[in-house]
């Protein structure tokens, strides 16, 4: 417990810059990601955060070769980061053209097409890597798994802001301010490409942007994040925000939470996962663990999370629909079984529950259920096992029978099925049925007053 | 014609592979490190038992990953391999430490973290079947999370074991880049059996595989278990990216899978024979990249098995018999220089036609008695100077054209028939799109111009006996002076 309070008591200004540069990291990957998995081009994000490798590479000895022979007056930072910039960019785009070609001159589908580019560019990019390790300071390890808890002890210039978190937001704002500007092409290139086309966007090459910028924010993800963990910010805020609304705006805006939600809940298990190592899995030693893995860990999580609970989707929402839709059934067959038995004249004799069980094969246990909850309605009473309709209870097992013998009707004589053959579509219909379509179907069979079988339909037209 | 490109084919890349060979002597005497040049010939040579044991290992490896590939690739799932073998990362991980808490010093074994390896794997294609099952989520973001979430996972669990005092010797992360050529014998051994089941496993299932990548629909009324056919290959390829992480390295495993089968579509349409060139392709790759590897210990291994791959894909892409690019920019050229020498054969007839009256037609070797220059040529067709030189030296060459004394060019009297020829199937699609297609007289000529190339001798055949009775031998030119152009009434009287 001990060990508990010391990782959360110890929450230093080092670990809000590193929450704050993977969020800003993250952000700046959710807003292409979700036109990424919104154009079905998850794998290409995949595809670019290995292929950009080569290019960073020979960005990279391009711009030390330029410092040494003085054609760059000023040897910051900046234009480091820029040159990269450029070169992922390049390779990025010329990743995407590389597919197309080997998919249309091999007639190779394009999964594999884009299986063969991108593991022969990230190859090429590992070999050059080797070749020039004392040249170009790119550590494999270091690009594949990203470094969150060194970056950050990085400065930005003199103020106190490091340099990848300044990185980040800035690519971010721009990631931001160009989905702004190009909002409109990008939703329509995105959904309807055959209608932006005729609308004169240029498809293809909003195609190539989106590659583009892409691959630049991959780049600023490489040092924090690692190239591998980049797919995981591109793609899992954007499922995650998708399982959640139907807007495009809101999507953005949610991937931009989940985002979010994704670096502080990662950050978070990483402070606590030495705690759990040594007090309940009882190591002796608790070594840390990467802040970017448990990242993704965590993203994948909110996923999930997103997927059980969501609002409008989630599994939870959806069982309780049906489980609902369920009880409504067994409690309008009660109704309509009351209703029946008392049709011909008011009897004496009640229902009882193993009988009815056997007849509509509902479960005992959901019939005495649904008898309760009749019985609080006050649509029932109940003399021990003696169940009658009240008033208000007839009135709603009205609704139910008049459905059931409308259906009948319209089956019978609309679709001219045989009389014997209409009780089961029926069983399944009455309950579906709504008040205008009841209006409408008996306007439709001129106010009939009996079903086929000769029972009487109750209701508006029968009273 | 097909025979003879196919041996080109194959000279053409054995050729290539001497030349990437020899290139790699020469990076290998060159490169950093030269002393290598001595390691590269013993590597050749196959001097070390251990040299022998990898690649022979390594061969095996590129041929169940070109065998199960190929399945893949024609069920469009090559990318599941990527998934797999990301997916594979935290198995390897929770092996070592589970067996490390119960049985300390025993997590290296390899079988061990193979297995691990092999659970997480199809856990995570199990995942991505789940997630597709998700309305709202494509197939493409499916295996975009699983990658991305278990390769996290992966990175949590060997910070964790780097972290231990047992972790920095596990060499966990050799699983990442791989690491062939210093792969121990008796670790290959282990592999090689794998690879070898693989194969044999693809072998026997053979023809119900064949069935489900064709037509799954069919395979299915017939009676077969398609969902499980579908869990065998998975099964397979779960199994040729775990045995080949050690060696490329997890990240470029998927290669080995994707690049020899995509490869093997330049060789053949046949499913066997595909499913053979694959696996010989791959242990082609791996048999270059481990030679390689072994002259420059310091290139990762992993990636030069894979840029090995990628050449032999380019090879094939380049010279493959079944639409290789350089044989179809040959057959694009050459039906170039046909047609264009055929629109010049017409257009020397059309320059001389008004020395015959309307409905005469003159003998082939009547027209060689005109000369045309160039020059000529270029004022009717809209030829660049080039383009006019090469068809005259085509020609000529062909036998259908002679220079004469005066500095012009004629018609041999087979050119003169060939001519002939030309102008007859030309006029015949004009008239045919005048009458029943009933365009203008001024629009049928580029039309005819595209169309009479693709004429085939029945179609001609046809067009005769459709506009029969009504045309001479040689029809006259549509759009000629109206005193030139006889009246002609099609057989419907459509006119």
């Amino acid at each position: 417990m001990n060990v508990l309070a010391v990782s959360l008591l110890t929450w230093t200004s080092l670990d809000t810059w590193i929450v704050v540069t993977a969020a800003l990291t993250a952000m700046s990957c959710a807003v292409p990601g979700c036109f990424l998995v919104l154009r079905r081009q998850s794998l290409m994000g995949d595809a670019l955060s290995h292929a950009v490798l080569p290019g960073i590479v020979l960005a990279y000895l391009a711009w030390n070769y330029g410092r040494h022979a003085g054609w760059l007056a000023t040897a910051d930072d900046g234009t480091r980061q820029l040159v990269l910039f450029f070169g992922a960019a390049v390779t990025g785009v010329l990743c995407a053209l590389l597919t197309e070609a080997v998919r249309d001159i091999g007639r190779v589908e394009a999964g594999a097409a884009l299986g063969v580019v991108f593991t022969s560019l990230f190859a090429l990019g590992l070999l050059l890597v080797r070749l020039f390790a004392d040249q170009a300071h790119v550590d494999p390890g270091c690009v594949l798994y990203g470094n969150l808890e060194m970056v950050v002890a990085v400065p930005f210039g003199t103020t106190g802001i490091p340099l990848a978190a300044a990185t980040a937001g800035a690519v971010c704002l721009i990631n931001l301010l160009l989905t702004a500007v190009f909002f409109k092409e990008l939703q329509l290139s995105s959904f309807d490409p055959a209608l932006a086309t005729s609308l004169e966007i240029p498809a293809r090459l909003m195609n190539y942007g989106l590659m583009a910028v892409t691959s630049a924010t991959v780049v600023t993800a490489f040092e924090t994040v690692g190239s591998v963990l980049v797919l995981s910010m591109l793609v899992v805020p954007a499922a995650t925000a998708l399982l959640l609304t139907d807007r495009l705006r809101t999507v953005l805006g949610l991937s931009l939470v989940a985002a979010t939600a994704a670096a502080l809940l990662g950050h978070s298990l990483a402070r606590l996962l030495p705690w759990f190592e040594s007090a309940v899995l009882g190591m002796p030693h608790a070594p840390d663990a990467s802040t970017s893995g448990l990242m993704a860990v965590a993203g994948g999580l909110l996923f999930v999370l997103a997927w059980v609970l969501g609002p409008r989707y989630g599994v939870l929402r959806a069982r309780r629909d049906r489980l609902r839709l369920r009880r409504r059934i067994i409690r309008e067959d009660l109704l309509g079984r009351l209703y029946r038995q008392e049709e011909p004249r008011p009897t004496t004799i009640g229902l009882t529950i193993p009988e009815f069980a056997s007849d509509t094969q509902h479960s005992p246990a959901a019939i005495r259920a649904a008898l309760d909850h009749l019985i609080r309605e006050g649509l029932i009473t109940a003399r021990g096992e003696d169940y009658r309709l009240t008033d208000s209870g007839r009135h709603a097992a009205v609704e139910v029978v008049r459905s059931h013998r409308l259906w009948e009707s319209y089956l019978s004589q609309e679709i001219q099925v045989g009389p014997q053959h209409v009780h089961a579509s029926a069983e399944e219909v009455e309950h579906l049925l709504d008040e205008r379509l009841k209006a409408e179907l008996a306007a439709q069979l001129a106010h009939p007053v009996e079903d086929p079988h000769g029972k009487a339909i109750p209701g508006r037209s029968g009273e | 014609m097909r025979g003879r490109r196919r041996i080109l084919s194959v000279v053409g890349t054995l050729a290539t592979v001497l030349l990437l060979m020899t290139g790699a002597t020469f990076a290998a005497e060159t490169g950093p490190g030269s002393v290598a040049n001595s390691d590269f010939w013993r590597a050749l040579t196959l001097r070390d038992y251990n040299t022998r044991v990898v690649l022979a290992g390594t061969c095996l490896l590129g041929l169940a990953g070109g065998v199960v590939g190929t399945f893949m690739l024609l069920r469009k799932r090559s990318l599941e391999a990527d998934v797999a073998s990301h997916a594979a990362f935290p198995g390897i991980g929770l092996a070592f430490l589970l067996t490390e808490a119960f049985r300390p010093g025993l997590g290296k074994s390899l079988p061990i973290l193979l297995a691990g390896a092999f659970a997480t794997a199809l856990l995570g294609i199990g995942c991505t079947h789940l997630l597709t099952r998700i309305r709202r989520i494509r197939e493409d973001a499916a295996l975009g999370m699983v990658l991305g979430v278990f390769f996290g996972a992966g990175v949590v669990l060997l910070t964790i074991i780097q972290g231990l005092p047992s972790g920095h010797q596990a060499g966990l992360s050799d699983f990442v880049f791989g690491k062939a050529a210093a792969l121990v014998a008796s670790d290959m051994q282990v592999l090689a059996g794998c690879a070898v089941v693989v194969v044999v496993l693809c072998g026997v299932s053979f023809k119900a595989l064949t069935l489900l990548c064709f037509d799954r629909e069919f395979a299915e009324v017939q009676g077969w278990p398609v969902r499980g056919l579908d869990w065998l290959l998975t099964l397979l390829i779960v199994s040729v990216t775990v045995i080949g992480m050690q060696s490329v390295g997890l990240l470029l495993v998927v290669a080995l899978t994707i690049i020899p089968s995509a490869a093997s579509r330049f060789w053949s349409d046949r499913l066997p024979v595909m499913v053979a060139v694959a696996g010989g392709l791959g242990a082609l790759s791996g048999l270059l990249g481990v030679l390689v590897s072994a002259a420059a210990p310091r290139l990762a291994a992993g990636a030069v098995i894979v840029l090995s791959a990628t050449a032999v894909f380019g090879v094939s892409l380049l010279l493959g018999p079944r639409g290789g690019a350089v044989w179809e920019w040959l057959r694009r050229r050459s039906v170039r220089v046909r047609v264009g020498l055929l629109d010049l054969l017409r257009t020397s007839y059309e320059l001389q036609e008004r020395r015959w009256s309307a409905g005469e037609v003159p003998r082939a070797a009547e027209l060689s008695d005109f000369s045309f220059t160039a020059d000529l040529l270029r004022q009717v067709r809209s030829w660049s100077p080039a383009r006019v030189a090469s068809l005259l030296h085509y020609g000529i060459l062909v036998g259908v054209i002679r220079p004469d004394s005066a500095g012009g060019y004629r018609l041999t009297e087979e050119g003169g028939r060939q001519a002939l020829e030309a102008v007859r199937q030309h006029r015949l699609w004009e008239l045919y799109l005048i009458h029943y297609a009933e365009l203008p007289p001024l629009h049928v000529d580029s039309s005819a111009d595209l169309t009479e190339h693709a004429l085939h001798p029945q179609q001609i055949e046809q067009l005769e006996r459709l506009l029969s009775g009504t045309i001479p031998p040689l029809p006259p030119n549509p759009h000629a002076p109206i005193d030139h152009a006889p009246a002609i009434v099609p057989p419907g009287g459509v006119a």
